[in-house]
C-alpha cells in the first residue's frame, strides 16, 4: 500500500489473549485468520474488504514471524486459485473479495476448488456489497454457494459473532473437505465493537516448509472419471459431514421462548435489524431478549433440515427474512415443510419486498404485517390502530439534489474527459464504453462519456462488435487497475487479435484507486515486498500494439485533444492504444502535502498553486463547469443588482491541478481563470525584483485611477 | 444451535428508547468518519456500549455518505444496536451541509417528536447545480423552512467558515457544536480529550471545536449572509470629469425611484466600462421606457432596461478584460482571498486564448469587417494569433502589454466589435421600444433576453444564437394575451441547458399553442 499506512492497525494485530481489541469488523476478521492459525492469506481489494489487504500488506514483519505467506492476487480468479495449496496439504488458507463481482471472477476457480474438495480449511472472506453504499449491481453471491456447493456463514453483525464465524469455518471447512465462505455486508465489515482477543497461531504447517515435502493425489484432479466422483462425495460424504457439524458445534442460534405461536428464521446478517424492528415493536430489549421465537441462520447454505423442522413444529406461521433475490431460503424451507406435511404458515417475501435493502422501516414494516396477520395480540396497541397525528414535513425530494460520487478536486482523469468532450464537439459523439474504476465516474454529469460497463478489464473488449470500424471509430477506456487485472489478455491481446480498429484508452493513475490506492504492477513507487514500475506501454507493445500514444500528464489538455484527434483519424490499420498517465491526486497530495509542510516550517523555497476566477470577468455561464466538475470549482453569488446568474468561484481546496485553466484554454472558453503561486520563503533577490515590478506597477495603476472617472473597485 | 433463554418478559427493561441514536450525513472529504470516531471514543470513556457503522469505499468519493452511532449506558448484557438509521428513530442527526440536512429530511430521518438537527448553513454544490447555464442553485430556505418544522430543536450556522478560519475542518466544529448543544451527557471536556486521543493536528481541531461550541451558544459573529461586496463608494478622478459624473447623477436622480438604484448601478458600470459620454448614451437609451412604463408595474419596465441595457453596453472585449486585469483592487482581493502574507510572494498567471474574432473586433470597423467577410482571411488571422497564452501578470513585460490594452478605452467606439454591438443593440432596442407601446410587459420581457447573452467565444455564439431564437418567437406571439409569458417561458428554458434542448421544446410547445 503506497501512501496510506495502516501500522497502528497492525498494532491490533499482535494483541495476545486477555486483551480487548476495539475497531472494524474487517480488521476483527484479519486477526481472527491469525488466530486461526492460517497459513497463508490473499484477495483482491475492493470495497468493503480492502482493509484486510491493507493492512496485511503493512504487517509484513508479524506475517514474517509467524510464517505466513501473503499474496496481494493479481484477481479474484488468482485469490481462489491460490486455495489449491489447501487441496493438498493440511494448511489452512483464506482469501478475500467482494461480491458478487469478485465471486464472478473466481467462479472458475472456485468450482475447480468445490470439486476437488479440501484437506486444509480453505475460507473465502466475502465482502457482499449489496444495498446503500453499494457500487455494484445488486445480485446475490449465495447462488454460487448453492451451484457449486460450498458452505456459506452469514454471521450476527457484531465482532465476537464475525470472529467466532471465521474460526468456525475453518475447522467446517476441514470437517466437511469442502471450501467455506464467510459473508460480511457492507455494514458489518465496517461497523465497530469488541472482543476478547486470543494469541496468534502460527501454522502447524508452513507453506515454506510444504514445499519440501511435496504432495499430489491425482484423484483431486477435475477430470473423469474422478469429476463423478467428486460430485458423489460431495452429496454422500461432504454434505452430511457439513450438516452434522453445524448441529453438534451449534453454528445456528435460537433466541425467544422455546414454545410460540410463531417464529421468525433469519440470515444471521439480518438479526440486528431484526432485533431492532422487535425492539421498536414492544416484542424485545435492549439486549435482544426477544417475545418472539429467532432460528438465526449463521450458516445460510446448507440449510439444516432437522433444526427448520424442529424450529417450525408447533408453531403457525413461520416468517423467513431473506434479503435479496431470489429467495432461496423461502424456498427451499416451503419445501422441506411441504415435503414433511407440516402445516405451518409460511410468510417472506410476500410481506418484505422481493428486491432492496431490508433497512429498519422496511423490516418494522414486513414484520408488523406479519405479525398482523399471524399473531396480532402480541402486537402494542398504537401500532394495531395507530392514532399519532404527526405533522405534516414538507417534501424536499424535489428540492435536494441528487450527490452520486465523482472525480476528486484535482482528478487527473477530469482533464481526460475534458478534453474527449472537447473533441466530441468537434468530430461528432462516438461510440464509447468504460470500464470498472474511477473513470466510470465520467459516465456521469457533466461528461456524460460512456454508456456501459461490462466487467473489471473488459471495457475494450465490450467494443469488440464494432472493432470492424465504421464512418467512426469506437472509444473504449480501462483503468490500469483493470489493464493488470483481465485487461491485457480480456481486451488488449483481443483487440490485436482480431485486428480491431477502435481506440483504447488506458487511464494509468499509478494506483488501483477506487479500491483505495494499493500499488498494481505500473504503480511509480518503489514497495519492498512488490515488483513495481513494470510499465504498461512495455506490456501493450509486448501483446502486439503498433500504435502506442503516451502522455505523461494528462492535466496538459491541448496535447491530450491533439492525441483523441490523430487515434480518430489516423489510416492506421490495428488498435490504437492511449495511455494516459497522471498520478491519482488523493495519493499525490497524501505523500506531498507533509512534505511540502515540512520544507515550508524548514524555510526552503516553495510554490504553492492555487487557481482563481476573475469575478467580473465571469459572466455567468458555466461553460467550465461543465467541462469539470471539480467540487473546488463551484459558484458564488454576486451582490450586483446587474447579475442575474451567480459566477464560477474556486475555493480553498484547490490543488493547483491546473485543469480549469487549461480547458479554458483548450476550449477558448473565458479569460476569468488564473494561476495564483504563493512563494513561501522567497530568496532576497527574487523579494527585491518583485519588489520594483509591485512599485513599478503600482503607480501606473494609480497615474490611471488619477486620470479616470474610476468608482473604488470594479463596476 | 446454541439456545439463549428469555429473560421474563414485560417488566420494565431497557428498550430502544434507552439507546442514542445519531445519524451523520456529509459529503465524502468532509471528515465525517474522524467525527465518528471521536463520538465513539467519547462514549466509550464515558463507560458507554457505543456501535458506529459507515459506507467506506467509491461512495465516499465527493458523494452523499452516511456514518451512524449508537450507544446505550452499559449494563447487565450486551446491547443489540442496530447498524443504519431508520426514519423516525434518530435523536441527533448533523449534516455537514445544509442540503445533506435536506436529505436527512426527506428520508425521514429527522422528526419533530425526537430529533436533534445539527447542520452547517454553508453550500457545497451538487454537480447538477453548477452545470446549468443559468442558476440552479438549490433552494436553501426551502431547506431551512422544512427543518424548522421536522426537528425538534434545530442548530443551524455556518460551520464551515468557523472550520476554515480556525485552520481546521468542519468535523471540529461539528463536535464543538454537538458538545455545546447537550444533547449527549457528557462533559465539553469529554469530548476535548476524545480530541486528543487523535495523532493528528489536535490543535487545529481544538480551536475548530471551540468555535463552535461558543457559536452554538452564543451565535455567530457575523457573516451569515452571503458575501456582500463593500458598499459602492463615490466617484474620483479629475475635476471636469467629477463634474460630469455629477451631471449624470443628477439625472438618475430625476428618475423615478424604484428604478434609482439599478440605474446608478448601471451608470456607473457603463461609464467604468467607457467615459462619461457613454454614460449619457446610457440614460439617453433607457429614456423612452421611462416614458412607456407606469407606476402600476413598479417601474418594471424602466428597471429592465437600466439593467440590460447597461450589461449590453459593457460588453465583455479584449480591452475591458485586460483593464479589469491590471487594476490595483484586483490585486488586493487576489492577496485577500488566497490569503497571502507579506512575507510571501504571489505569482499571477493569466488563461487567455484569443481567437481571430477578438484580433479582428479590436480593428477598425471597416477594416475589420473587411476581414470578417473573408473566411480564408480570417483563417489567417486565426493561424496567426490563436492559440492558448499564459500572461504572468505580476510582471512589468506582461503587466505593460495588458496595462497598453486596457487603456484603449476611447478608441474602442471605433473598433469593429462596437460597431457589432451598437448594431445589435440598436436592433433589439427598437424591437422593446415597439412592444413597448401596447404591451409593456413583453416589451420587460423582450429586454429581459438580454441575459441570453454572455460568456465568451462560443459559449457567447450560443447565447446570441438562442436570442434570437426567442427574439425570432416573440415576432409570432406578439399582439397575443401571453405573449410576456411565453417569452418568459423561452427564456428560462434557454437557461436550463447548453445544448439547447429545453429550448427547442419550449419553442415546439408554443408553436402548437
Amino acid at each position: 500500500m503506497a501512501e496510506r499506512s495502516f501500522k497502528s492497525e497492525v498494532e491490533h494485530l499482535r494483541l495476545g489473549a486477555g486483551k480487548t481489541f476495539t475497531g472494524e469488523g474487517i480488521l476483527a476478521i484479519t486477526k481472527a485468520l491469525l488466530e486461526s492459525g492460517v497459513g497463508y492469506v490473499g484477495g483482491y481489494q475492493g470495497a468493503p474488504i480492502s482493509h484486510l489487504m491493507d493492512v496485511l500488506a503493512d504487517a509484513q514483519d508479524l506475517l514474517a514471524e509467524l510464517g505466513v505467506r501473503f499474496e496481494a492476487n493479481a484477481s479474484e480468479a488468482a485469490a481462489t486459485a491460490m486455495l489449491a495449496a489447501s487441496v493438498h496439504y493440511p494448511i489452512r488458507g483464506a482469501v478475500t473479495y467482494k461480491g458478487p463481482v469478485g465471486v464472478n471472477v473466481a467462479s472458475d476457480a472456485l468450482a475447480n476448488l468445490s470439486s476437488s474438495g479440501v484437506n486444509g480449511g480453505a475460507l473465502i472472506v466475502l465482502g457482499e456489497d449489496y444495498g446503500e453504499g453499494s457500487s455494484i449491481m445488486q445480485e446475490r453471491s449465495h447462488a454460487f454457494a448453492m451451484k457449486s456447493q460450498f458452505w456459506l456463514l452469514d454471521p450476527r453483525p457484531n465482532l465476537p459473532s464475525i470472529v467466532r464465524a471465521v474460526k468456525q469455518g475453518f475447522e467446517l471447512s476441514e470437517a466437511s473437505r469442502t471450501p467455506v465462505m464467510l459473508m460480511v455486508r457492507i455494514r458489518s465489515c465496517h461497523v465497530t465493537g469488541q472482543f476478547e482477543a486470543a494469541d496468534n497461531i502460527p501454522p502447524a504447517l508452513t507453506v515454506r516448509d510444504a514445499l519440501a515435502e511435496p504432495r499430489k493425489d491425482f484423484r483431486r484432479v477435475v477430470l473423469p472419471p474422478m469429476s463423478y466422483a467428486h460430485e458423489r462425495d460431495k452429496i454422500e460424504n461432504r454434505w452430511p459431514a457439513a450438516e452434522a457439524f453445524i448441529t453438534e458445534r451449534a453454528l445456528n442460534e435460537r433466541f425467544g421462548p422455546r414454545q410460540g405461536k410463531v417464529g421468525i428464521v433469519l440470515q444471521g446478517g439480518m438479526y440486528n435489524g431484526v432485533t431492532r424492528a422487535l425492539q421498536r415493536l414492544g416484542l424485545a430489549d435492549l439486549y435482544g431478549n426477544t417475545e418472539v421465537p429467532l432460528h438465526v441462520l449463521n450458516v445460510t447454505y446448507p440449510l439444516v433440515r432437522t433444526e427448520v423442522l424442529d424450529f417450525a413444529r408447533g408453531k403457525d406461521a413461520l416468517l423467513i427474512v431473506e434479503e435479496g433475490q431470489p429467495e432461496f431460503i423461502e424456498q427451499t424451507i416451503g419445501s422441506m415443510l411441504f415435503r414433511e406435511g407440516v402445516q405451518t404458515r409460511l410468510m417472506g417475501k410476500d410481506v418484505l419486498p422481493m428486491a432492496g435493502e431490508y433497512t429498519g422501516e422496511v423490516l418494522r414494516d414486513g414484520m408488523t404485517a406479519f405479525l398482523r396477520e399471524t399473531a396480532p395480540d402480541l402486537l402494542p396497541r398504537q401500532v394495531r390502530a395507530p392514532n399519532r397525528d404527526a405533522p405534516e414535513i414538507p417534501d424536499l425530494s424535489k428540492t435536494v439534489p441528487v450527490r452520486p460520487p465523482g472525480f476528486c478536486t484535482g482528478c487527473p482523469e477530469r482533464p481526460i474527459f475534458a478534453a474527449l468532450k472537447i473533441v466530441q464537439q468537434e468530430l461528432g459523439e462516438h461510440q464509447i464504453t468504460g470500464d470498472i474504476g474511477c473513470h466510470l465516474f465520467a459516465a456521469l454529469p457533466p461528461f456524460e462519456i460512456g454508456g456501459s460497463t461490462m466487467g473489471y478489464g473488459l471495457g475494450p473488449a465490450s467494443n469488440s462488435a464494432f472493432d470492424g470500424g465504421g464512418s467512426k471509430r469506437a472509444i473504449s477506456i480501462i483503468g490500469d487497475g483493470g489493464f493488470w487485472h483481465n485487461g491485457l489478455a480480456s481486451s488488449i491481446g483481443n483487440m490485436v487479435f482480431n485486428r480491431s480498429d477502435s481506440v483504447a484508452v488506458i487511464v494509468d493513475n499509478y494506483y488501483s484507486a477506487a479500491t483505495g490506492g494499493q500499488d498494481v504492477p505500473s504503480s511509480r513507487a518503489s514497495n519492498p515486498t512488490r515488483a513495481t514500475n513494470n510499465p504498461i506501454s512495455a506490456a501493450v507493445r509486448g501483446v502486439g500494439v503498433d500504435w502506442i500514444r503516451e502522455i505523461d500528464r494528462t492535466y496538459d489538455v491541448p496535447r491530450m485533444c491533439e492525441v483523441f484527434r490523430e487515434a480518430l483519424t489516423t489510416d492506421h490499420d490495428g488498435p490504437k492504444v492511449i495511455i494516459a498517465s497522471s498520478e491519482c491526486m488523493l495519493n499525490r497530495q497524501r505523500r506531498e502535502k507533509p512534505l511540502r509542510q515540512e520544507a515550508i516550517n524548514a524555510g526552503t523555497r516553495v510554490e504553492v498553486p492555487r487557481f482563481g476566477v476573475d469575478e467580473d470577468i465571469c459572466t455567468g455561464d458555466h461553460a467550465c463547469i461543465r467541462l469539470s466538475g471539480c467540487p473546488s470549482l463551484s459558484l458564488k453569488t454576486l451582490d450586483d443588482p446587474l447579475r442575474d446568474d451567480p459566477v464560477a468561484h474556486i475555493d480553498q481546496t484547490c490543488v493547483g491541478c491546473g485543469n480549469c485553466g487549461e480547458v479554458a484554454e483548450a476550449a477558448a472558453l473565458c479569460p476569468s481563470f488564473y494561476r495564483a503561486d504563493i512563494v513561501h520563503n522567497p530568496s532576497g533577490f527574487e523579494r527585491w525584483r518583485a519588489g520594483i515590478a509591485a512599485w513599478l506597477i503600482g503607480r501606473l495603476q494609480r497615474r490611471r485611477e488619477r486620470k479616470s472617472l474610476s468608482f473604488g473597485g470594479a463596476a | 444451535m446454541t439456545l439463549h433463554q428469555p429473560v421474563p418478559a414485560k417488566e420494565a427493561r431497557p428498550g430502544p428508547d434507552d439507546v442514542i441514536k445519531l445519524a451523520i450525513m456529509a459529503v465524502g472529504g468532509q471528515g465525517g468518519g474522524v467525527l465518528t470516531r471521536w463520538i465513539e471514543t467519547l462514549a466509550r470513556s464515558q463507560g458507554y456500549a457505543c456501535q458506529a457503522t459507515s459506507v467506506a469505499g467509491v461512495a465516499q468519493r465527493t458523494g452523499a455518505t452516511v456514518y451512524y452511532v449508537e450507544m446505550a449506558r452499559t449494563g447487565s448484557g450486551q446491547p443489540v444496536f442496530a447498524l443504519a438509521p431508520a426514519a423516525g428513530d434518530v435523536d441527533i442527526l448533523i449534516a455537514a451541509e445544509l442540503m445533506e440536512a435536506g436529505r436527512a429530511i426527506a428520508r425521514g430521518f429527522v422528526t419533530p417528536d425526537r430529533t436533534t438537527l445539527i447542520a452547517s448553513s454553508h453550500r457545497d454544490l451538487a454537480v447538477s447545480e453548477k452545470t446549468v447555464p443559468g442558476d440552479g442553485i438549490a433552494d436553501a430556505a426551502e431547506v431551512r423552512a422544512a427543518a424548522e418544522i421536522a426537528a425538534a430543536r434545530f442548530i443551524c450556522f455556518d460551520m464551515e467558515r468557523l472550520a476554515v478560519e480556525s485552520g481546521s475542518v468542519i468535523s471540529a466544529t461539528l463536535f464543538g457544536t454537538l458538545a455545546a448543544s447537550r444533547c449527549l451527557p457528557f462533559e465539553r471536556a469529554d469530548f476535548e480529550d476524545a480530541i486528543r486521543t487523535g495523532k493528528r493536528e489536535v490543535e487545529a481541531s481544538l480551536r475548530a471545536f471551540d468555535a463552535g461550541f461558543h457559536a452554538c451558544l452564543q451565535g455567530v459573529p457575523s457573516g451569515d449572509a452571503p458575501e456582500r461586496s463593500p458598499p459602492a463608494q463615490g466617484a474620483t478622478g479629475p475635476a471636469h470629469l467629477l463634474d460630469r459624473w455629477q451631471g449624470l447623477a443628477g439625472r438618475v436622480s430625476d428618475l423615478p425611484a424604484p428604478v434609482r438604484p439599478i440605474a446608478m448601478a448601471g451608470l456607473r458600470k457603463v461609464v467604468d466600462f467607457m467615459d462619461a459620454d457613454y454614460g449619457q448614451e446610457y440614460l439617453d437609451r433607457m429614456a423612452p421606457f421611462v416614458d412607456a412604463d407606469g407606476v402600476d408595474n413598479d417601474h418594471a419596465l424602466t428597471r429592465a432596461a437600466a439593467k440590460y441595457v447597461a450589461n449590453a453596453m459593457a460588453y465583455d472585449d479584449v480591452i475591458r478584460v485586460a483593464d479589469l486585469k491590471t487594476r490595483a483592487s484586483r490585486n488586493d482581493r487576489i492577496v485577500v482571498e488566497m490569503g497571502t502574507e507579506p512575507q510571501q510572494l504571489l505569482h499571477l498567471t493569466e488563461y487567455m486564448h484569443p481567437r481571430a474574432e477578438e484580433i479582428v473586433g479590436l480593428l477598425p470597423a471597416r477594416l475589420g469587417a473587411r476581414i470578417a467577410a473573408s473566411p480564408r482571411a480570417m483563417a489567417r488571422v486565426d493561424r496567426w494569433f490563436s492559440k492558448g497564452r499564459r500572461l504572468r501578470s505580476d510582471r512589468l513585460g506582461p503587466f505593460l502589454l495588458l496595462y497598453a490594452l486596457g487603456g484603449l478605452k476611447r478608441y474602442r467606439r471605433r473598433t469593429r466589435r462596437h460597431a457589432v454591438e451598437q448594431a445589435h443593440l440598436d436592433r433589439w432596442l427598437s424591437r422593446a421600444a415597439r412592444a413597448a407601446a401596447d404591451d409593456p410587459a413583453l416589451a420587460t420581457e423582450v429586454l429581459g433576453c438580454g441575459r441570453l447573452i454572455k460568456g465568451y467565444s462560443d459559449t457567447h455564439a450560443r447565447g446570441l444564437s438562442n436570442f434570437d431564437k426567442v427574439l425570432g418567437i416573440v415576432d409570432q406571439v406578439a399582439g397575443r394575451p401571453d405573449a410576456a409569458a411565453c417569452t418568459s417561458r423561452l427564456r428560462e428554458a434557454a437557461l436550463l441547458d447548453e445544448d439547447g434542448k429545453a429550448l427547442t421544446e419550449a419553442i415546439r410547445a408554443i408553436e402548437r399553442s
